[in-house]
């Protein structure tokens, strides 16, 4: 008699907590929304603080560019040295160019810049608000009828719109420099074949897509960071949880927003 | 009347905060709020300013509902611009310098030129005791009081109606504490700015006060003149404006963190003598919120 009831006890505990959580994650979810919302209907108005977006633009962009401008040599280098791994015995070199071209382009690129951007930015916009509502400022810029959303959120939001897509383009030339150097000083295929191949299947909107798809990853960095700064908690415990939150989170939408697309194009 | 308060209440998981507040604030006036740390009076402040809203009651403007349990942060806005507010901590913007941060708000909300708002920043440093150098510092760079202190030059400098002052002094020494005394008085003298200030400082509350208010337990326990105050027979009062913490009544101290201590119970410390003429307040029942002062027992028995 008793073993069923606690097993019924049991299971309607679990579903309880599995209620509790799904209710949380839509709730939030919901919140995310209506901030990206928020986010997005203020776009007009930055033309009235332009020095903030461009001073974020460089804080945010340009101050990226050395770690970007590593990563990506090394993430062409890697898929040469992977393909060529791969492709030798099975398939023609001819193809090598196309195939590194190809993945470099489409996901490699636009893909790790994204998620090593998001470490970087979210990480920084959450910790950034996540403090100053600890501090009160969210509060006393209320007060002031300072909007926080439109002079915070608003200014990162663009810039990281605007820059991600061209550090993706750096990270793009920079990947097929890492790439061209490690042909011409390791693997075993002429730097003629490999250019040559890189030639054959090449199509100017992947290069379009690639780019023009992490200006969205670029919105979700910006408004995860913020959107985990707004909900922290409080004390120093609060700001690691928000920056946690936000680079995962990020990471995590920038992989289905990456797969979204990849279904769109198709 | 430009402010009402009415059966306020407020609570954060189980502990009530705000039991049942009643406060009526005329325009022009000055009121002090007093009590003691963790009874409340920020958690007030922040309802009256719209930064939070209440579980019960509600708060009226000129007649009108600005804070109920259904309004919404959004509804408050079309007020907002009627208070200011200067926060416990200041609340500076820390990645801007001092005259950014005075400067941000006249910058968008106002058509003042640039050369204006600099004349208006130097103006609103020199109100609150500080050079027009320190423009250039960081708010990290600064001291407490002087955080407090630019806090309220950026709350005063865009003039609003209502002005909330959160310990205003609390950091200051005595003679800048006179002087932002000073300036709140100079500023109802000149703009008709009505002032509720949260003090620890009783001496400044008699000076500034046109009202006293004691909140206790969540509740106005007394509502009056700073004369009235002084008068007052109920030994708590007494014993938080003469700052006899073991003198006449002591609260347990386990007791009041626990919360438990209603003001109908407190007992007179066994632990510590009885104030000379005490004794006859010991027994007495207190008078809710005591009003009218009692006349003070003239060559009564306890003498
Ligand atoms: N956001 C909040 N969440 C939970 N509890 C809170 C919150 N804000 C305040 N409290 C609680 O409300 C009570 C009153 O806090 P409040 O800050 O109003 O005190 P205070 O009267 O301003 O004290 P002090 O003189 O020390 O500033 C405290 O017990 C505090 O723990
Ligand atoms: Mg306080």
């Amino acid at each position: 008699m008793i073993y069923p009831l606690r097993l019924v006890a049991s299971v309607g505990g679990a579903a309880r907590l599995l209620a509790a959580k799904g209710y949380r994650f839509v709730l939030g979810a919901h919140q995310y929304g209506r901030l990206t919302k928020q986010t997005l209907v203020r776009f007009p108005l930055i033309v009235k603080n332009l020095n903030i977006t461009i001073s974020h633009m460089y804080t945010l962009g340009i101050e990226s560019i050395p770690l970007v401008t590593m990563i990506a040599l090394f993430l062409g280098s890697a898929t040469v040295t992977q393909a060529v791994y791969q492709m030798s015995g099975m398939i023609p070199f001819r193809y090598l160019g196309a195939l590194v071209c190809k993945t470099t382009v489409t996901e490699l690129a636009p893909v790790i810049t994204s998620m090593v951007f998001a470490g970087r930015v979210a990480t920084g916009i959450a910790a950034e608000v996540a403090c100053m509502k600890n501090s009160e400022q969210l509060d006393a810029m209320n007060v002031l009828r300072l909007d926080p959303i439109r002079y915070l959120i608003v200014p990162k939001t663009v810039a990281c719109i605007v820059m991600l897509p061209v550090l993706v383009i750096w990270a793009n030339l920079m990947a097929f420099t890492g790439a061209a150097l490690t042909v011409a000083l390791t693997v075993d295929v002429t730097m003629h074949t490999y250019l040559s191949g890189k030639k054959i299947f090449f199509d100017a909107i992947d290069v379009y897509v690639g780019v023009g798809k992490t200006a969205i990853f670029g919105a979700i960095v910006a408004i995860t960071g913020a959107y985990f700064g707004f909900t922290a908690k409080g004390g120093a415990e609060g700001v690691g949880n928000a920056t946690t939150k936000a680079v995962v989170v990020s990471a995590v939408l920038i992989l289905v927003f990456d797969f979204v697309v990849a279904i769109l194009v198709m | 009347m430009l402010l009402k308060i009415e059966h306020l209440r407020k609570h954060f998981g189980n502990q009530i905060v705000l039991h049942d507040v009643n406060l009526v604030i005329n325009k022009g006036e000055v009121l002090c709020i007093i009590g003691q740390s963790g009874s409340g009076k920020t958690v007030l402040f922040r309802h009256i300013i719209g930064l939070m809203f209440p579980d019960g009651g509600r708060i009226l403007l000129e007649n009108e509902v600005i804070s109920s349990p259904t309004t919404k942060p959004s509804d408050f806005n079309k007020v907002r611009k009627r208070f200011g507010i200067l926060f416990q901590g200041a609340a500076l913007f820390d990645s801007m310098n001092v005259g950014e941060n005075l400067a941000f708000p006249l910058r968008e909300l106002t058509n003042f030129t640039e050369k204006e708002i600099n004349r208006k920043i130097g103006d609103s440093l020199e109100k609150v005791g500080l050079k027009e150098e320190f423009k250039t510092k960081m708010p990290s760079e600064l001291s407490g009081g002087m955080r407090s202190r630019v806090g309220l030059a950026r709350a005063i400098v865009m003039e609003p109606e209502i002005m909330l002052y959160d310990e205003p002094t609390s950091a200051l020494d005595p003679i800048m504490t006179d002087k932002v005394n000073d300036l709140i008085l100079s500023l109802r003298e000149r703009l008709n700015m009505t002032s509720i200030v949260v003090t620890h400082d009783i001496g400044s509350a008699y000076k500034i006060a046109d009202k006293m208010a004691m909140i206790h337990e969540g509740k106005i326990i007394f509502s009056g003149t700073p004369g009235e105050i002084r008068q007052s027979r109920n030994p708590y009062i007494q014993q938080f404006i003469l700052g006899q913490r073991k003198r006449v009544y002591a609260l347990d101290e386990a007791e009041t963190y626990a919360g438990k201590v209603e003001l109908g119970k407190l007992k007179p410390s066994t632990k510590t003598q009885p104030a000379v003429g005490s004794e006859n307040l010991v027994n007495k029942k207190f008078e809710m919120p005591a009003r009218k002062p009692p006349r003070l027992p003239t060559g009564g028995k306890g003498r």
